[in-house]
């Protein structure tokens, strides 16, 4: 456990690094992402090393997520202002773009396959 | 024990950052074995649960966020390392990327557009204000890069965190049931567009879906926070939300 944590701290920071040294745009995680990515298809031992205990700490995502939420404590007079606003914009914007996203792949899958199979 | 020494304890403990890192997990284990045990009840989701329960904790005891911050921002960290860990399920699916890569490519770019065009549209429509508009632009990104994309803009990302988090809240509960709705079965078409719309909260529901779908979902989560921190900034200057 204790391996894969400084494994996944080592490439957050690198991420960081590369993210600050280039001046990207992109978050230092992500990067991070991308480079443990890379380095696990150069090393495919890595990949099994870290596959447990990167499975139980996704596993436990949502749990992240409860500190920035409770931070809705600090809104709660814009958000009884605007309620109507931010609530229809939020549902109908989550629809729209799981509904649009899901028909778009699905017909360019579907495209893309057919051509493939004809080459 | 006397009261006085009660209240002794307590200014002892509020003042620590170990009380509400311990309420913090234990109000999500709860929350989380009340939702197993309905049967995933949508309403009964354990991230909303655990932030009305927290938020009530705080206003009862009279504690402010940024007290309550000090001792949750040692959860609120590992999102860093746990989107590096993303890396891990793609790994494993990458044969089945490879071989969409295309369709997924333009998948992500419409879901990109449309999560941030869409919800800036219907609430301008409503009158939202100019500072609402900007904090919902990036709802659909994770938490740490949608915060980071709105203070470039010159919005509140606290505003954004609570946007984000109702946002993978919504595509958690609604996203399965709609997808089946419009004859979606394929598991990564069905978490990719879950992660793209919800980000984390999403992907950890697509993991519960399969570990394929929770594979693509967290890759539409990482892409996302990619193209949007790239995307959005031009795009919200061009239409005049941001300096």
């Amino acid at each position: 456990m204790l391996r894969t944590l400084a494994v996944l701290l080592g490439f957050q920071l690198a991420g960081e690094f590369v993210s600050q040294l280039a001046g990207l745009p992109i978050p230092g995680p992500v990067i991070g992402m991308a480079l443990l990515f890379a380095s696990m298809s150069a090393l495919p031992a890595l990949a099994a090393a870290l596959r447990e205990t990167a499975t139980e700490l996704l596993q436990h995502l949502s749990l992240l997520f409860v500190p920035a939420g409770v931070g809705v404590m600090l809104h709660v007079h814009r958000v009884a202002n605007e309620w109507l606003a931010i609530g229809t914009a939020l549902i109908g914007s989550t629809v729209l773009t799981i509904v649009l996203t899901a028909v778009t792949i699905k017909t360019c899958a579907r495209w893309w396959t057919h051509r493939r199979g004809l080459e | 024990m006397t009261p006085h020494r009660l209240t002794e304890i307590w200014v002892y403990l509020s003042a620590s950052p170990l009380l509400h890192l311990s309420l913090t997990v234990v109000a999500y284990l709860i929350a989380d074995g009340l939702y197993r045990r309905t049967g995933r009840h949508p309403l009964l989701h354990p991230v909303l649960i655990s932030i009305v329960v927290l938020v009530g904790a705080l206003t009862a005891t009279g504690t402010a966020y940024p007290t309550y911050f000090e001792g949750a921002q040692f959860v609120h960290f590992l999102l860093g390392p746990a989107t590096v860990a993303l890396a891990v399920p793609l790994y494993f699916n990458f044969s089945k990327l490879r071989r969409l890569w295309l369709p997924l490519a333009v998948g992500l770019v419409c879901g990109a557009l449309t999560a941030a065009l869409s919800a800036v549209a219907i609430a301008w429509l409503l009158h939202a204000s100019p500072q609402t508009l900007l904090a919902l632009a990036p709802k659909s990104v994770t938490a740490p890069v949608a915060m980071a994309i709105t203070e470039k803009l010159g919005g509140p990302p606290s505003l954004t965190a609570i946007l984000v988090v109702s946002t993978g809240i919504l595509g958690a509960v609604i996203g399965p049931t709609l997808l089946d709705l419009i004859r979606v079965k394929d598991p990564a078409t069905r978490g990719f567009a879950i992660g793209a719309a919800s980000h984390g909260i999403g992907t950890a529901r697509a993991f519960q879906e399969s570990e394929e779908a929770g594979a693509f979902s967290g890759l539409a989560m990482g892409l996302n926070a990619l193209a949007s921190s790239i995307l959005l900034p031009p795009l919200l200057r061009g239409l005049g939300l941001a300096a």
